[in-house]
């Protein structure tokens, strides 16, 4: 009951928010944005835990122009290798490539900021088209920065094996709200709803029934999702700052999450930059989600993203400066460094083929080190 | 039975201004004081491509999406 009547004053806030922006971008002429700052960005990034590897390299790059537009391209690579314990018990481990392709562009329209970006992304097994229209707008002396996103997304999901290929249409709408609440305090709310209609399942993955493995799982061919976050930021002394983050998440297939971040950010000298986070998320399993079904039902899932498990992660990123004078064309230069360790804990989820009679667990470490360049 | 009726119309006035002012109250943080919030460390998202990745590692292997800082294509995710 206090979910619903916390949805129905989302849904109302939400609302007003959109006639509040449409009316503060007609009416509003002393507001103004600005364009993203102009650079390039390299990146190498590693995700190796539950069985997989995947890494590769990434690339960013915005240009200004006209002192109106800014134009951005992207490029970023996942080599994959090895599968999860759900995928390999049922298929061969396997290496494959996922590229990912983006452009977009962002406008200083009367007041407003009009961006547009496509992203394309390509695997042997999968496709994915993502359009998206997005609007910003400051008000209230800039006190109050308003944002409204909308993407429409088409997949493909194929097997590399045969013939098999179907669709998933995507709706995302997002609204946020960044205030400035002190002069040295910011909070950012966010609401986003995702819709999706298709094949949601994984084509190598199978149900598991009375123990063994019984044909591929059947998903409800929609998903409907709503998540709010609020963010606060807050300068301590000197130059450091602390930022709280909580999100909460549902959907159709009764998935509830929360996720809560911390983190410290501390100024080490006039050149580096240390951030700590810690990170811990929870959700509850899908209505359909069992590790080992003892009956056949409508829809039967047994992927331990589906189940019920908590992640706690901590975090370290560096940066460092390494030149703030011309050089080569560039303005400044930085170089960042960032690493997580994940533990994930299932509570529901046990892993086919062990003999273990634990639930599943497993760590991950991640990290990406770059380099960005300001020009 | 004149002084209760003026008392609740002067109440009502002082009700409409505090109404107003909660309707339509001023910036409270001015221009020159949000020098500090302009810094980098005070940006929700400092590192776009790093906290992109961040985001996809976290996307494609919870049950959750949305609401995040960035946004993102494709799956990569077995």
């Amino acid at each position: 009951m206090a979910l619903v009547s916390l949805k129905v004053v989302v849904v109302v806030v939400i609302k007003r928010s959109l006639v509040l922006l449409v009316l503060s971008v007609l009416l509003n002429p002393a507001a103004a944005e600005t364009l993203p700052e102009d650079m390039l960005q390299l990146m190498y990034h590693s995700y190796d835990g539950g069985g997989v590897e995947v890494n590769g390299p990434a690339l960013l790059v915005r240009k200004e122009f006209k002192d109106q537009f800014s134009v951005n391209a992207g490029y970023y690579q996942d080599s994959i290798s090895g599968a999860s314990p759900d995928v390999i018990a049922s298929a061969s481990a396997y290496s494959e490539t996922r590229d990912e392709f983006s452009l977009g562009v962002d406008a200083l329209l009367g007041n407003s900021l009009v961006s547009l970006g496509y992203i394309n992304s390509e695997e042997d097994d999968y496709e994915g088209n993502n359009f998206s229209f997005g609007i910003s707008q400051s008000f209230f002396a800039q006190m109050t920065t308003m944002s409204l996103g909308y993407t429409v997304g088409q997949d493909t999901v194929k097997r590399v094996d045969n013939d098999f290929a179907e669709d998933i249409d995507r709706y995302q709408f997002s609204v946020g709200l960044t205030q400035v609440l002190t002069s040295t305090m910011l909070m950012n709310l966010t609401a986003e709803g995702i819709t999706e209609e298709g094949y949601l399942s994984n084509p190598y993955r199978s149900k598991r029934v009375f123990g063994t493995f019984a044909g591929p799982e059947i998903y409800p061919r929609t998903r409907t999702s709503t998540a709010f976050a609020v963010r606060l930021k807050k300068l301590l002394w000197g130059d450091d700052a602390a930022s709280f983050s909580y999100r909460y998440f549902d959907d159709s297939w009764d998935i509830v999450s929360h996720t809560l971040e911390l983190g410290f950010t501390r100024t080490l000298n006039n050149r580096s930059v240390a951030d700590v986070v810690y990170r811990y998320y929870d959700q509850s399993g899908a209505s359909f989600f069992s590790s080992d079904f003892q009956g056949l039902f409508q829809f039967m899932a047994s992927d331990k993203e589906l189940s019920t498990y908590q992640s706690h992660t901590i975090g370290l990123n560096l940066t460092y400066e390494l030149f703030n004078d011309y050089l080569y064309g560039f303005d400044r230069g930085e170089l960042g460094f960032a690493y997580d360790f994940r533990m994930n804990e299932y509570e529901d989820y046990f892993a086919p083929n062990s003999n273990s009679t634990e639930p599943y667990e497993f760590d991950a470490n991640v990290f990406n080190i770059n380099l960005s360049l300001f020009y | 039975m004149k002084k209760v009726v003026l008392l609740i119309c002067l109440g009502l006035l002082g009700g409409c201004s505090s109404v107003e002012k909660v309707l339509s109250p001023e910036p409270w943080v001015l221009p020159y004081e949000r020098g500090e919030l302009a810094q980098p460390i005070m940006q929700f998202s400092r590192n776009p491509l790093s906290d992109k990745f961040r985001q996809h590692v976290f996307d494609t292997r919870e049950g959750a999406r949305g609401a995040g800082v960035t946004q993102g294509g494709g799956c990569g995710c077995n």
